[in-house]
């Protein structure tokens, strides 16, 4: 920032000049956050239930505390200069791996470490005559899971789940770190272009505020409901 | 008295096919240790198709564990349980037996029903669903057919009107004969039943008990019930087991065990059951 030519006054005409370049970066910041999320709460199911089988639960264990004890800034860096940019599948072709690819399956992946250890807390909150009562019933294994143990399990862990779309939706700015454009990146661009960083990265921040209240509203609400029963 | 019921009847198909005579359930020196605590202790046992037996005794006897072994909730450390005339707690593997693997487990425990203490109905589901799920999911039941069984059985334990209830909406005897039809729906030929009374407040009893005569009454299902209610168990059963340390102490007909006990250990758990007001 310059101080010399750039007054601190906040400028209006450029709050609605770099307006539509930072909605299009929350709108990307919030396509990252709904498929990163989607990865999250389907992977970390998928991998608190693996984390019962004997011998790969362990190893699948191991991998998820690696994971959650790493930052996922590092994480994202890693993956996105590790790969290269094209893959070549066997029967669609090369397919370009881009940082908004990378951005959204590490976010997915990091925050699955984290959802399987909510889901991993409901499961074990099912009480043990559940388990017992569907044995008894014979039950098959998946309808014992996708019945009575899961339904029961999902939903006492909904809030906690709830907190990690906010959390996670607050995490896609270190995307910021691949270039994915993101909110930040953008804000980043325009701010340095013209000199206004002030404005821009004002903006985020009320940016992030305007989804992020809702959300957390609408979070309390479905805490109070889930706790109800 | 002997068993007044004929195996012969037997509805359902399973573990007493094609076994007339012997008796359906054989427990053979078995063995049950919980790390160095021995709860069954080289037991013995018959049970014969149609037969009720009620299994009493201090608490931790063993009671329980033996209807656990049953519904393969635990399993024998030593000795072996056959049913019906095979195999049960193993199963052949060339010319020996080795210990049962789940899926053998899972096809011959479908005829064998078990009602718990805590009734354990699934909260998540209707009553009627909670019914319909074992019909439907292993009996390979249409959903007209399991939804009627459940109507039709929700008649027998009086709950007809709340087929459409939450667990969560009824009362605990409400539930508990719910837990009662639910494991009827699976057709059993073996019903287990795990002081089925004990979690209800007292006025609730009755009406589970009363659901429970009628099944004895109306069906020839073999029932093992692990009960303190000694006045339940006099009318149902055919023959009393009384368990102490892991080992039948004295067993025979309920007038026998109730009136003329000869064990003094009997004697004792008899007299502090009917103090506590059971």
């Amino acid at each position: 920032m310059n101080n010399d030519s750039t007054p601190m006054i906040w400028d209006f005409a450029f709050t609605f000049e770099v307006m539509p370049s930072l909605l299009q970066g929350l709108l990307v910041t919030i396509q990252l956050t709904l498929i990163g999320y989607s990865i999250a709460l389907t992977l970390g199911l998928l991998i608190a239930v693996v984390r019962r089988v004997p011998y790969v639960g362990p190893v699948v264990h191991f991998v998820m505390e690696f994971i959650r004890t790493t930052p996922l800034i590092i994480q994202l860096v890693f993956v996105f200069f590790l790969l290269p940019a094209s893959y070549a599948l066997p029967v669609f072709g090369p397919v370009p791996i881009t940082a908004f690819t990378v951005g959204v399956v590490v976010l997915g992946i990091h925050y699955a470490a984290y959802t399987a250890e909510v889901y991993r807390s409901g499961i074990e909150g099912v009480a043990k005559g559940q388990w017992e009562a569907a044995r008894a019933l014979s039950l098959p294994t998946t309808r014992t899971w996708g019945a009575v143990v899961l339904p029961q399990a999902i939903r006492k862990v909904i809030p906690a789940l709830g907190n990690y779309l906010i959390s996670m939706f607050k995490d896609t700015p270190l995307l910021f770190a691949i270039g994915v454009a993101e909110l930040l990146t953008r804000a980043q661009r325009v701010g340095s272009e013209s000199f206004r960083m002030m404005e821009a990265i004002t903006l985020v921040g009320l940016l992030f505020l305007l989804v992020s209240i809702p959300s957390a509203i609408v979070i309390r609400r479905l805490e109070k409901r889930y706790a109800a029963v | 008295m002997p068993p007044s019921d004929t195996p012969e009847n037997t509805t359902a198909p399973g573990v007493g096919d094609g076994v007339a005579d012997g008796p359906l359930i054989v427990f053979d020196q078995v063995v049950k240790r919980f790390g160095d605590l021995t709860v069954l202790d080289h037991l013995d046992f018959d049970v014969a198709a149609g037969e009720r037996v009620t299994l009493i005794g201090p608490s931790g006897s063993g009671k329980t564990t033996i209807l656990r072994l049953l519904m393969t909730l635990e399993k024998v450390t030593e000795g072996r349980i056959n049913i019906g005339g095979e195999p049960f707690s193993h199963m052949p593997k060339g010319s020996g037996l080795a210990p049962a693997s789940e899926s053998y487990l899972r096809r011959r425990r479908k005829s064998i029903g078990m009602v718990f203490q805590q009734f354990n109905l699934f909260p998540n589901m209707t009553v009627r669903r909670n019914i319909m799920e074992a019909p439907v999911n292993v009996l390979g039941l249409s959903k007209d057919e399991a939804s009627a069984r459940a109507e039709e059985l929700l008649d027998l334990v009086g709950l007809g009107d709340k087929i459409d209830a939450h667990p969560t909406q009824l009362s605990g005897g409400q539930q508990q004969r719910v837990a009662i039809a639910r494991a009827l729906a699976m057709r059993p030929e073996i019903l287990l039943l795990d002081e089925v009374t004990s979690a209800l407040d007292p006025e609730l009893v009755a009406g589970v008990l009363d659901v429970l005569r009628e099944v004895a009454e109306t069906t020839d299902i073999t029932m093992l019930c692990v009960t303190h209610e000694m006045g339940f168990a006099r009318d149902v059963s055919h023959r009393v087991m009384m368990f102490d340390e892991g080992r039948i102490a004295e067993e025979g007909h309920p007038d026998q065990i109730f009136g003329d006990p000869q064990e003094e250990r009997t004697k004792t758990f008899l007299k502090s059951v009917l103090e506590n007001g059971h």
